[in-house]
This record gives C-alpha cells, structure tokens and sequence, in this order.
C-alpha cells in the first residue's frame, strides 16, 4: 500500500439486499423477533409497573387458554378475525385497498337482526336462518360494491370511500338501536330470539361459527390459487397493463373482487349476530375490520398462514384483557405490549429481506496497514 | 506515458442478495482521456459507475482519488470529488427551463441571481459548443436536448470525472456524431469522460481506452488504437461469437395486414399518431425505426386493441378465410375471437407482457387460461409449454416455477417471446425485442424471427439499432413525430438516410438538414 489509507469516513452501516432466507429459517427468524419483543416488553414492564415480567406473561398465556371456556372464546375470536381477513384478502391482493371491511361486516349483522326482528313471527328457524345468512350476504356486497363501481367507472380514490362507508354503516346501526331498542330511547336492542341462533354442536355454542370459517378457509385458499377468477385477481393485482394486455376486463374483475368480499364481511356479521352476540350495536365489529387487514398481510395472502397470525392477533387480545385486570393496570398497558410484539414482527421482515453490514472491525483494518 | 490519475478503484466489490454485481474490481481513470466500459447487459456497468458516483456504496474496496480514499456515499459526496454522472433516464424538472434545471438545487446566496447564472452557463456552452436554448422549457425538449441540459448541469457544479451512462441508446446518428464532437472538446480540456456502452463501433469510433467487464469481473483494458470488434466481443462474451444475421429472401408474400390513415389524440390533445398508412406482408419483415417516443408503442397498440384511435382503419386478410376483418376499436379479446392469431412482444416486459411475481408456468397461461368452460384453472398444458420454452430457447432459471421477475433481462424476453410465437401467429409485432438483451441472446432472437418470417408470418419488428434493422428487415418504415417520414427498402438503404427520415417530419418544424 503507497498511500496511507483512511477508512474512517466510512458510514457506520449500510444496508444490502439478500436472497429472501426461504422456510423455516424465516420462521426462526420471526421466532426470534418474538423472543426479543418479550424481552423488550419485560425490561418495559418492570421499569413502568415495577411488576414481574413473568407474572405478567403468566397472566396473558392464562387469560387467551387458562380455562377450556377461554380457549373457545379464543378460538372464536380467531374464526371471527379470519373470517373478515379471508374476506379482505382478494381485494388486497387486487391492489384494491378495502379498508371498509368494519363497515360490510357491520351491515351484514344488522341484516341478520333485521331479518330476526321482522320476518321472526312468519318464518320457521329453519327457513329463516338462510334468510338471515342471504340477507347478510347481500347487505355486505351491496357495501362492497358501491365503492367499487365508483372505483371501476370513475377512478374514484377507494381507500377513502370505503372508510367513509364505514362511518355510514355504523350511524346506519346507531340509527335503528335507537329506533327499535326496548326499552325506548336506550339504543340497545333486544336479543333475537333464541329460535333464530345458530345451532350449537355438540354442547359448544362457537362450535358452528369455528367450523365455518374453516371451510370457508379451504375454500378460499382453492378460489385463489385454483380459480380463474383467482387468477385474473393476482394478474390485476400485479399490474393493470398486463391485465388490458390479455384481455382481461379489469373494471369487471375489480367490481367483482370487491362484491366477494363486501359479502364475506357480511358473512361474519351474520355469523357474530346469529352465532355469538345475537343482537348487533355499533361496536358489534369492534376494530376487527382493521385488525384484519394486518392478519391479510402479515400471512401474505396466504388463507393458512392467516391462520396463524390471526390466532397471535387474537391470542395476544385476549391476554391482554386479563394483564388489565388481574394486575388492575388499564387497557393501555396491555395494548402497548401487543403493539411492541406485533411492531418487532413485522420489522423481523426487514432482516429476512435485508442484511445490515457495519463497518469492518478494527481487526481487519490492522492487517491492511 | 506520464498520465495523471484521475481515480483508481481498488478491489471494488458489491453485491445484490447472493448475486455479485461487481467482484473485485480494480481500474484507473486518467485525466484527459475518454475511457470505454464495455460489457453486456447484466454486467456490471451500470453498478461500477453508480458506485463512483455515489448511488451505491461499495460492499468492500477502495476509491482513491488524488492519493487520499474517497468516500462516496451520495451524489452530494461525487460532487464534492467532481466527478458527475449522467444516467441513462434524465432527471430534470419538466416545467422549468434550461437553465433553471441546471441552477437547480445548488447552494449559494439567498438571493437568486439569474442572469448571472445564465451568463455563467452561456460560457459553458461556448466554450465546449453546445446549442441549446437555454431558456427552452424541458417539456418542450427534445430527448437530444435534454441530454445536453443533463451534462451542460453536471459541468456547471465542476465536474472533472464525467460518466455517461449508454448515452447514445436514444439519439439519431447524427445527433450522436454531435455528441461525440462535444465529448472530445472536453477531454482535450482535460477532463475523462467514462462512456457505458455495449454498441462497438461507437467505443472504437470516440474513445482512447477501453476496459471491459463480464459477468461483474474486471476483464482487462486496451488503447483503443491496437484493438478491432472482434477481440473486443471476444473479450466481452468470452468466446468467439458470429455476428452475422442471415437473411432470407421473402418468398410468397400477401398482404396480411392493412393500415389506412389511422390517427390518435391522446388526452392532451397531442396527436401522436398522424395518418399513418402501410402494409404488413406475410413472409416479410418490417422495420419500424425512430426516436424513442415517436409513435412506436401507440401504432403497435394500436394494431392490438389496446389504444382508441381518432380516425382511419386497421384491416386484416385473413388468410385462411380470405375475409378481411376491420380490427379498429376492437378489444384484444374481440380480435382473438375473429380468430386473428395476433402475437404481440411489448416493450415493458415486466409491466405489461409478463406479470413479474409469477411463475414461468403461470406467465405461459395469460394467454391461454380462458381456455375450456371449467372455473377452475388447467396448469398441465401451460407447464408443458413452459418446460419446452426453457428447454428449446435455453432459458437459464432454476425450474419452471421460479417468478420471472428473477430472472436475467435475456431469460425474461426468452420467456415472452417464447409465449408469443407459441400460439402460432400469423402477425408477430415485437417491439424492442433485443433491448437489453447480450449478444447470443440477441441473436437467438432475430433467428427466431427469421424462422418465424420463413413460415409465413408477418413480422413487425420496432427496434432502436439501425445497423440491425438493415440487416434483419425486408423494409423499413421511418416513423417521425408521429408520422410516417419514409419507407425505405432494408437492403439499399443507409444508416445516414434513415437517421435523416427519423427527425424529418411532414409538418416541417423540424431540423430539416
């Protein structure tokens, strides 16, 4: 070396693409972005609560699967949140970004108390219930398919429009609470008679909704990978060129996309109406339509995956509930515990995708001279 | 030869995921001296320079310039050591001027003293003999005097070390020469200019020195005096490679397809198709030369459905029937119901041929998935078609389902081109099938055109280099502004004259030289 080299403007790290790590490395890799969170969030807890980390985790597994009762209403709410997710899925995956899920689900509930409350006295359960799940169905498409004609015809921005059809759906609901409550003016409605709930199995009333959602699950993964309609979703997802290209109708594929999936949502309200609540407010959805679009992306589109990250999701919801209250700390604290485990996630992403390279060690700057 | 250095790499490396895009590289730019970096596509170029000009940051290795190591982790940093790049896509604002583009975003006082800067880049101009108007608006520019704009800013902040980037990928012959002419005033000056480059005649034409790189290695360099295109593309594909493109005498030709007068206003009112009327024959291939941007992409989409015309009509004679169908305004899936078997090569592969996430196997169905009344998808067929392309064209890829948006430039044409020709067409439009493509690739693709002329297709092949368009071309039809300037017969016709009809328009308010 004739020149005296200099290294030491070099920036500290930087930052180089790899080959995705594939398998059950990336999921080593999540696993431990798990890990690392409940580290965080234990050194957190202990510095804000002066509780034990431990205790604290002890009571978050005990709450989501301490008793049989809780693991079914954790599974519940896994069916719930995976039934909305499969719903917003096609759409995200045609780059048509639903984020009014919340709103179709909702309608969709307020159908099935509506076909209970005024068809109950003339129809027998029998019938009545596809009456409900029918009704459901098309109230959720119709919010579906609103947004999507305006998107498909006119170019209108979709994001906005179905989250201002949310806020239409829940006023919708606040309107008729208020309306049809007893006792009047309480905005809480009656539950629908119990003739018209979904039928339990076994001795387990979330029995029915869980199975359902499961082959809804199947059914899903198959319509996406195997259908042609599936197909045409992915094509325009990916790019809209290639789609007029071939020869697909976009506008008809975007407005069709976006009734499946307004009618799924409606699907889980009639599930959560009929199934679970049996009577439906504004808060019925409860954020789940949000919630959803993570659970969507997190498993990459994939309906099995969203298994998995919806039962976290909701896993990590239903501790939560209990840290609260066993340790009488306010909802807060749970929430930024499940924010700190689900903000490490998805930065594990990053690591999978990326290596980060610091600056060479001083050993290796020694031999150079 | 007491030549100073103006910057020497050492041992450069850099790497995207397990691929290595430059492997230790080390090379020398002197002062005054215009230096080729030749190399095919995918070879690391591009990386090197951004390298030195600070997009990228080297993953190990050294920049010395003037004895001292150099870090360059910005385009601010390349300043700092003069060195400015001019990169293949301008990057200019389009409603400001000239001049105001070259000002743009340097320190100084708060006041903004314009015509002291204008004054300041008129003598630039003069200096290395540039024209241009420098109170042009960009937008109102031609893609020739963007590129002066582009390297006029770059001298303005001081550069010593200029790098172009493949400058002469969207210039006309004689803008090229005009080009050339400026880059050697300013090496006289003392200033070293890097070329990026992969056309031979212009590294042998323009510079002193050439140094090529295959495959991200650093091959060696050569005085440009003692070496000939043969060594060159020796040393740049490593093997001996022919370069001649066997033509064959168009044999039994009819009219297949008929353009009468068609014309297109796009949404700001701009006519980009003026009357253009010519005839496509079977067995026959026809050129269509021009800058970038004249009409090219709007005529082929034209032809396929994809684009509403304003006027005139698209006939096709059938050759089986011997109907003849009018395809003007008529949806792709329309045209492929009338039973026209229409094969069309866009120029955005990955964004409109191909869809980029998918697998080979997936990519081969877009054109065939409708197929049958099922709801469900068929992949037996569209996978055995993909395995025969791979196998027949020498696609590199790992397997058949491996997404196409990982694969070379070269394999992804490979892959397209492959579909298009599979559905036996009687009309293939392929446009800028080569670009970006090495030189076997390239070649495997005129062959592939060439068989598919000897059977009886018509062929419209739209391409960017002139001497491959006289060899491989029946006729070639000139496209200006929009507008037909000639259609020239491949076999008597020269480089000059096509360059000329390329930027002679019929409206006159052009360059008429």
């Amino acid at each position: 070396m004739k020149a005296k080299i200099k290294s030491n403007h070099e920036p500290l790290i930087h930052i180089a693409k790899k080959t995705p790590v594939q398998g059950w490395r990336a999921m080593l890799v999540r696993a431990g972005a798990i890990v690392a969170a409940l580290l965080v969030c234990g050194i957190l807890t202990v510095f804000l609560t002066d509780l034990n980390p431990i205790s604290v985790y002890s009571s978050l597994i005990v709450g989501a699967i301490g008793t049989p009762r809780r693991i079914w209403v954790l599974l519940h709410d896994l069916a719930i949140l995976l039934c909305i997710s499969l719903a917003v899925t096609p759409a995200f995956k045609m780059k048509f970004w639903n984020i009014g899920a919340e709103g179709q689900a909702l309608v969709g509930g307020l159908a099935t108390a509506a076909c209970a409350m005024f068809l109950g006295n003339s129809l027998p359960p029998h019938f009545l219930i596809p009456v409900m799940l029918i009704a459901s169905i098309v109230a959720g498409a119709i919010w579906g398919l609103i947004p999507s004609i305006f998107k498909a015809l006119w170019g209108t921005n979709e994001t906005l429009f179905t989250l201002m059809m949310n806020y239409i759906a829940i006023q919708l609901v606040s309107y008729f609470c208020f309306v049809f409550s007893v006792p009047k003016g309480s905005g809480r409605l009656e539950p629908i008679n119990e003739k018209f709930w979904l039928p339990v199995i076994g001795d387990n009333d979330y029995l029915f909704n869980i199975l359902f959602v499961l082959v809804l699950t199947v059914v899903m993964y198959i319509y996406l990978k195997y259908s042609k309609q599936g197909y045409e979703i992915s094509v325009v997802g990916e790019s809209v060129n290639t789609a007029t290209y071939i020869g697909i109708n976009v506008k008809k594929v975007i407005i069709r996309t976006m009734v499946i999936s307004g009618a799924i949502c409606g699907i889980a309200g009639f599930l959560l109406v009929a199934g679970a609540n049996h009577t439906v407010a504004d808060n019925t959805i409860g954020g789940r339509g949000f919630t959803a679009i993570m659970v969507s992306w997190l498993a990459k589109f994939n309906p099995f995956s969203m298994i998995l990250t919806s039962l976290l999701i909701a896993f990590l919801d239903r501790g939560a509930i209990e840290i609260a209250t066993q340790h009488k700390l306010n909802d807060s604290f749970s929430e930024i515990i499940t924010g700190i485990i689900i903000f490490f996630i998805i930065g594990s992403e990053f690591f999978i995708n990326y290596s980060v390279k610091f600056r060479k060690s001083e050993k290796k700057e020694a031999k150079n001279k | 030869m007491n030549r100073q250095v103006a910057i020497e790499l050492k041992n450069i490396s850099k790497s995207f995921g397990s691929v290595y895009a430059n492997k230790d590289i080390s090379m020398c730019v002197y002062q005054g001296e215009i230096l080729s970096i030749l190399g095919e596509n995918g070879s690391g170029k591009t990386t090197l320079m951004n390298m030195i000009s600070g997009i990228y940051y080297p993953d190990s290795g050294h920049i010395i310039i003037d004895g001292e190591e150099a870090v360059i982790s910005s385009p601010k940093d390349a300043f700092k050591y003069n060195i400015g790049m001019i990169h293949q896509h301008f990057k200019l604002v389009d409603v400001f001027s000239a001049v105001e583009n070259i000002i743009l975003g340097l320190s100084g006082s708060s006041i903004l003293n314009m015509a002291a800067a204008t004054k300041k880049v008129k003598e630039i101009c003069d200096k290395y003999g540039f024209v241009v108007d420098l109170n042009k608006k960009i937008y109102e520019m031609s893609v020739s005097e963007k590129q002066t704009v582009e390297i006029i800013k770059v001298i303005y902040r001081g550069a010593n070390i200029l790098i172009l980037d493949e400058p002469t990928a969207v210039l006309t012959p004689q803008e090229t020469q005009k080009l050339f002419s400026i880059l050697r005033k300013m090496r006289d000056d003392g200033k070293s200019i890097v070329i990026i480059t992969h056309k031979l005649h212009e590294v042998l034409s323009l510079s002193d020195r050439v140094a090529v790189l295959r495959k991200g290695e650093y091959i060696g360099d050569v005085e440009t005096k003692q070496t000939n295109e043969a060594q060159l593309t020796e040393m740049m594909v490593g093997k001996k490679v022919e370069l001649n493109i066997e033509r064959s005498e168009p044999v039994n030709t009819v009219e297949r397809l008929e353009v009468k007068g068609i014309s297109c206003i796009n949404r700001d009112g701009i006519k980009i198709l003026d009357n253009i009327s010519f005839v496509a024959n079977s067995g026959e291939i026809l050129g269509i030369a021009g800058i970038a941007g004249s009409g090219q992409r709007e005529l082929l989409e034209s032809i396929a459905g994809l684009q509403k015309l304003n006027g005139g009509e698209i006939l096709y004679h059938d050759p089986k029937t011997g109907f003849t169908e009018n395809l003007r305004d008529k949806s792709p899936v329309r045209i492929k119901e009338l039973g026209v078997r229409l094969s069309f090569v866009p120029e955005d592969r990955l964004g409109m041929g191909l869809v980029g996430n998918m697998d080979i196997v997936d990519n081969m169905m877009l054109r065939s998935y409708k197929k049958g009344k099922s709801f469900f998808l068929e992949r037996k067929q569209p996978k055995n078609l993909a395995l025969k392309i791979i196998n027949d064209l020498e696609v590199v890829t790992p397997n058949e389902n491996t997404p196409v948006r990982r694969l070379s430039g070269g394999n992804v044409q490979k892959v397209l081109v492959g579909r298009e020709i599979a559905s036996n067409p009687t009309v293939l439009m392929a446009a800028y099938p080569v670009r970006g493509l090495d030189i076997n690739s390239s070649h495997l693709i005129y062959n592939l055109l060439n068989k598919q002329k000897e059977n009886g297709v018509a062929v419209i092949f739209v391409g960017e280099d002139l001497d491959v368009l006289i060899d491989l071309c029946d006729r070639i039809l000139v496209i200006c502004a929009g507008g037909i300037s000639g259609i020239v017969d491949a076999r008597s016709t020269t480089k000059e004259e096509i360059g000329l009809l390329m930027t002679k328009t019929n409206r006159g308010d052009a360059n008429e030289s």
